[in-house]
């Protein structure tokens, strides 16, 4: 049974739609991530959550409790925000503290709780330090040590990495992560960043436009795009439209080219689909002036990436589609600029979406 | 490079020059009251009066009412519209500056208007009754630099984000006021409220036209009719001015360590 319930949720800013019609259910002790662009409201639904707003229609519930309108003081939610939120005249200890004192909680409670959540956020040594007197990164760990001092039903946090460094925010989310399965509390973590929502998650709602787009798992929502949104914002994925030509066969006709697709098993003819592929599973192999081997997309080469391990080249088709490919580094050198090859992926390997439903 | 350097030093001279010269002046008359001496007999009278114990006791005791009074009233209003109602700054904006605009004498004579003892409200009918309209008053001339102090200080800070994290942490209204934001406007509270005491302490027209026993109209009555005790009174009140300003620096210098985590 969720723990926590969104129902119906639905919020105008003026003329402007923050949420067109928000559903989710949550539960509890798992980690679900908010995913989508700025401007999709994936701000405005947490911000609903945390009492800060009020949605024009709809609910939300927590442990079958309506905390609609609950006002943000009295629902024990512990909040991260993107910028930095500590009290500036208060030391590092003093904010940890700042809930457990207003809860009236015993002294050496208190003092148990504090010491407890420096030594889990590594940042013992730094409890009589000012805001001021901290890193980015450090006053964003006392800020999560805050927000958890009150053992808050729901840990919330708003893009609570963006304002810190790459190195940084890696190492944080890890944290962030670790501390929240240690202390199986229920979190809702908005981001932009597909990477960090995929690295952390339980589940993830990827949002556009006030609605969730599609809700899974990192795998499902990585490997199985269920609209071409998703496929667009979620990785980098090579989209190529195409018509059923043998549902039974799966045989798909992408701009004169006959390709095999498992996914579209069972489509009827002339079905117009959408292919997608990751550049991971396009396989890549260098031409010359040789022909094309059946069932593959021809192409030159005509930007590589350096992206650690591996190289993404940017294949511009014959056909006239682009193509993204990832290469071992260290074969990168075989695909110059320029030079002609032929690009083929595994006939399991693309999801479908049809273009009807898109 | 040199000659900027020289054309800088050269304006601060004539600056200092052109604010000290008659300070200087004003003080080494008030030392004359004896012909071909030098002598501190003028600040002695006006330290011996007991009126200018009287007048300085009640300026001082009404302005730190002021300052309650002029807190209370910005504070609340300026976090206000900085959080929920940013549209309406202008509006405030213009209203504060307003006694700027309109003389003293003007507002006075409104307040003797709306206020007589024949009216709806008659604060003029008691003494008490006509401190607390003088207070009000001196709240009215205070308010643009008031405003300004506080409204600078709350703009360096992240009002809406202190004010949810607060919130989420269970704090209410009055916690978030007095241990969040109060706090860390300090700086700009206390630039207003020493202000305030520098306004009230000097200030003449609404005093007399109100008939109440301050510093400002005991200042003029001695400057009308002695010489060279008007001279020690200046000097006297610029210190008390100096002292005010001298404090701002003081409590803002201890401000604004925790002030700087504020951005």
């Amino acid at each position: 049974m969720a723990y926590l319930e969104l129902r119906g949720l639905k919020k105008n800013f003026s003329d402007v739609v923050a949420l067109e019609q928000l559903d989710l259910a949550v539960g509890a002790g798992e980690f679900l991530t908010l995913l989508g662009p700025s401007g999709c409201g994936k701000t405005t639904a947490l911000r609903i959550v945390a009492g800060f707003e009020h949605p024009d229609a709809g609910t939300v519930v927590l442990e079958d409790r309506d905390i609609t309108h609950l006002s943000a003081s009295r629902r024990n939610m512990g909040m991260v925000f993107q910028a930095y939120s500590l009290f500036p005249n208060m030391t590092a200890e003093e904010n940890v503290m700042f809930g457990l004192r207003l809860r009236k909680v015993p002294q050496d409670e208190q003092k148990r709780r504090v010491g407890r959540l420096f030594d889990l956020i590594g940042l013992a040594r730094a409890r009589t330090r000012y805001p001021h007197q901290l890193s980015g990164g450090q006053q964003q760990r006392v800020a999560l040590a805050r927000a958890l001092a009150i053992e808050p039903r729901v840990l919330l946090l708003d893009e609570p990495l963006s304002a810190l460094d790459a190195r940084v925010r890696v190492q944080l989310r890890e944290e962030i992560r670790r501390i929240q399965t240690n202390l199986g509390i229920t979190a809702l973590y908005v981001t932009h960043d597909q990477e960090e929502a995929l690295s952390i998650s339980d589940r993830i709602a990827v949002m556009s436009a006030g609605r969730i787009e599609q809700l899974g798992t990192a795998s499902e929502i990585y490997g199985s795009p269920a609209t071409p949104f998703v496929a667009e914002f979620v990785g980098t994925m090579n989209r190529l439209t195409g018509e059923v030509v043998d549902g039974g066969e799966s045989i798909v006709d992408c701009r004169g080219l006959q390709l095999r697709v498992t996914a579209v098993q069972g489509l009827p003819r002339r079905q117009r689909v959408l292919v997608l592929v990751r550049p991971e599973s396009v396989e890549v192999t260098a031409l010359g002036d040789g022909e094309a081997p059946a069932g593959t997309l021809v192409g030159q080469v005509t930007s590589h990436s350096f992206l650690g391990a591996i190289t993404r080249i940017k294949i511009a088709a014959e056909s006239g589609a682009d193509l993204a490919a990832d290469v071992q580094s260290a074969r990168a050198g075989a695909f110059p600029i320029g030079v002609r090859v032929a690009c083929r992926f595994a006939a399991e390997s693309p999801s479908v979406l049809k273009l009807d439903d898109a | 490079m040199r000659g900027s350097r020289l054309g800088s030093w050269l304006a601060m001279l004539l600056g200092v020059l052109y604010f000290f010269i008659p300070l200087l002046a004003t003080f080494e008359f008030s030392l004359r009251y004896f012909r071909g001496v030098y002598s501190v007999e003028a600040y002695r009278i006006v330290l011996a009066d007991p009126q200018f114990g009287a007048t300085v006791t009640y300026s001082i005791v009404l302005a730190l009412a002021t300052i309650v009074m002029g807190i209370a009233l910005v504070v609340p209003t300026a976090y206000w519209i900085q959080l929920r109602l940013p549209g309406l700054r202008p509006v405030v904006e213009f209203i504060t500056l307003l006694p700027l605009v309109i003389p003293a004498i003007v507002l006075v004579f409104g307040y003797l208007r709306i206020y007589n003892s024949s009216s709806i409200l008659p604060l003029t009918g008691t003494e008490r009754t006509t401190d607390v309209l003088l207070m009000a008053s001196y709240v009215t001339l205070a308010l643009p630099y008031v405003y300004r102090s506080v409204d600078t200080a709350l703009r360096a800070i992240d009002v809406r984000t202190l004010t949810q994290a607060a919130q989420s942490l269970g704090a209410g209204w009055s916690t978030i006021l007095f241990r969040v934001i109060l706090p860390n406007v300090r700086v700009g509270v206390l630039s207003g409220a020493f202000l305030t005491f520098a306004i009230v302490i000097g200030e003449f027209t609404m005093a007399s036209l109100l008939d109440r026993p301050a510093f400002g109209p005991y200042l003029q009555l001695i400057g009308a009719n002695r010489a060279y005790e008007p001279s020690a009174l200046a000097i006297i009140s610029f210190a008390l001015t100096w002292a005010c300003m001298g404090l701002i620096q003081v409590f803002g210098r201890g401000a604004a360590g925790q002030a700087a985590g504020a951005r």
